[in-house]
């Protein structure tokens, strides 16, 4: 009787332990991760229930950090300030790999067929290609932009055809490199301006935009048309003959296009600024609180949201799109460094670095739906990144 | 003439360590300290990096400030540095605030306190 009920208790036992060892069956559609830039490790979240599901560390330097995600949403692969690039399984929340891959790194992104993952790098200046499944180096493009002389890449976005484009720095270049052969890149060079700081592509993976540091203007690339090259739009655009002090480089990436309209933060100045994508040039521009760091559009293009540099980081603003007016300001938190919409865009969740916390809006009511514990939160990433173009 | 110049020269930049090293004497406040380590691992850590060993701006660590002035330190601290994105600091500290960071920079960056606790 005794040994028996013992075996009952045992086999219950095994059986807990192995429900431990395998993930509960569910989608990945919900989650994502909150980086936790101090502590080097990254929580997995579900943005159905708003719950964090558990902690994942030993992911070295995150002072800046980005994830991107793999084809199938299973997989965050996480780029660190150190070079390390760690593939992270949202299910069973453990490392499936780690690698250093450069010393100095600040994102990358994945190929549109899924097999590659890029990093693009500062230290040494390049990108370089990764097998998806096994992280194992495939190929590389140092930035060498003249003999010995090598650039900090920024602004890198996946765009069809294998393709991936990118700035130099240092070199004031737009780089387009496809990777359809993967084991040997073709590179085409064209020209920007002074000192791009970063980069996007348009959801549609047509155009590709570089903000420019040294000099006022945007610089542009149309990947239907390359032999035309790069047009500078938007001369007005930057810091102007009064070179306003820039506190914090601004985020192009997750910048708004809404109706026609793209919302883009002026650099060094309080205004994000509105430009029609028919004739790319400016349209309005919107007074705001500081100088905007991220400026991201809600799914549905009808709001407008904004962080700010510091000193003015522990706002949030809102505009509404129609009206170019700015409808509500918040206050999340001490350092405010990231928001992150639902897929959907009916929730935003904000990370408020220097209060430890991530708070979850409703974006109709503006109500906090719920404040979650974190670390040092900086960057929030929702897997269905991995069916978006130039993410 | 040539001679004046140097003499000038030497004569300035005694001023100026004797000025640098009489403000790094005039330590902020242990509270003010505690928001200066956090202002330069997380605002300047935007560009230097929160370890400080650079990023799109240079790596602050003493070994690549070991040869360069420290009174030059302190004015690209407070002034930024022209035709850089470096921008001036001194609306929200002072000389010797300044002088205090370039010091503690040059001597290898305290870690900011309150998340060296929550991370334990």
């Amino acid at each position: 009787m005794t040994v028996r009920m013992l075996g009952a208790s045992l086999l219950s036992l095994g059986l807990l332990a192995g429900c431990a060892q395998t993930p509960v069956l569910r989608g990945t559609g919900d989650l994502g991760v909150v980086i936790e830039r101090a502590t080097g490790s990254v929580q997995v979240v579900e943005h159905s229930g708003r719950t964090s599901l558990g902690s994942v560390p030993g992911l070295g330097d995150l002072s800046h950090a980005h994830v991107t995600y793999s084809r199938d949403a299973r997989y965050a692969f996480v780029f660190g300030r150190d070079g390390g690039l760690t593939k992270v399984d949202l299910l069973t929340r453990t490392i499936v790999k780690r690698i250093i891959q450069a010393g100095n790194s600040i994102g990358g992104s994945v190929s549109q067929d899924g097999r590659l993952v890029v990093a693009q790098n500062y230290q040494p200046g390049g990108i370089k290609a990764f097998d998806a499944d096994t992280l194992e180096l495939v190929s590389e493009v140092p930035a060498e932009y003249a003999p010995g002389k090598f650039s900090k890449v920024v602004g890198l976005a996946d765009v069809p055809g294998q393709k991936f484009v990118y700035a130099l720095f240092d070199a004031g270049e737009i780089w387009v490199t496809d990777f359809s052969d993967p084991k040997h890149p073709k590179t085409t060079r064209f020209p920007a301006g002074q000192q791009p700081y970063d980069g996007l592509v348009t959801p549609d993976g047509r155009y590709f935009m570089a903000g420019l540091f040294g000099e006022d203007g945007i610089a542009l690339l149309d990947l239907w048309h390359p032999e035309k090259g790069v047009r500078k739009i938007l001369d007005g655009y930057g810091r102007g003959e009064e070179k306003l002090p820039v506190y914090k480089m601004p985020h192009l990436r997750g910048w708004a296009m809404a109706g026609g309209f793209a919302f883009l933060p002026a650099i060094g100045r309080h205004e994000v600024l509105v430009v029609d994508t028919k004739t790319w040039t400016e349209a309005a521009r919107v007074p705001v609180k500081g100088q905007p760091v991220f400026v991201m559009a809600r799914p549905d293009g009808r709001q407008v949201w904004v962080n700010f540099a510091f000193p003015d980081n522990g706002w949030v603003q809102v505009i509404d799109t129609p009206t170019r007016e700015v409808i509500k300001t918040l206050a999340p938190g001490k350092a405010v460094l990231h928001m992150e919409f639902t897929p959907r865009g009916d929730n935003v969740w904000v990370s408020a670095r220097d209060d430890n916390r991530v708070t979850v809006f409703d974006t109709d009511t503006f109500e906090v739906r719920k404040t979650l514990p974190a670390t040092a939160p900086s960057g929030i990433f929702f897997s269905h990144r991995a069916a978006r173009i130039g993410f | 003439m040539g001679f004046d110049r140097s003499l000038w020269l030497h004569v300035l930049v005694l001023l100026g360590v004797a000025a640098v090293a009489a403000s790094a004497q005039a330590e902020p406040a242990t509270e003010r300290q505690r928001e200066l380590v956090n202002m330069v691992r997380q605002d300047c850590g935007s560009c230097h990096g929160l370890t400080l060993k650079g990023g799109l701006g240079p790596a602050l660590l003493p070994e690549t400030l070991r040869d360069k002035p420290a009174d030059a330190l302190v004015a690209t601290v407070m002034m930024g540095r022209p035709g850089t994105a470096m921008p001036g600091w001194a609306p929200f500290m002072n000389e010797s605030e300044a002088a205090w960071i370039v010091q503690r920079l040059m001597q290898g960056f305290p870690p900011v306190a309150a998340q060296m606790e929550l991370s334990k």
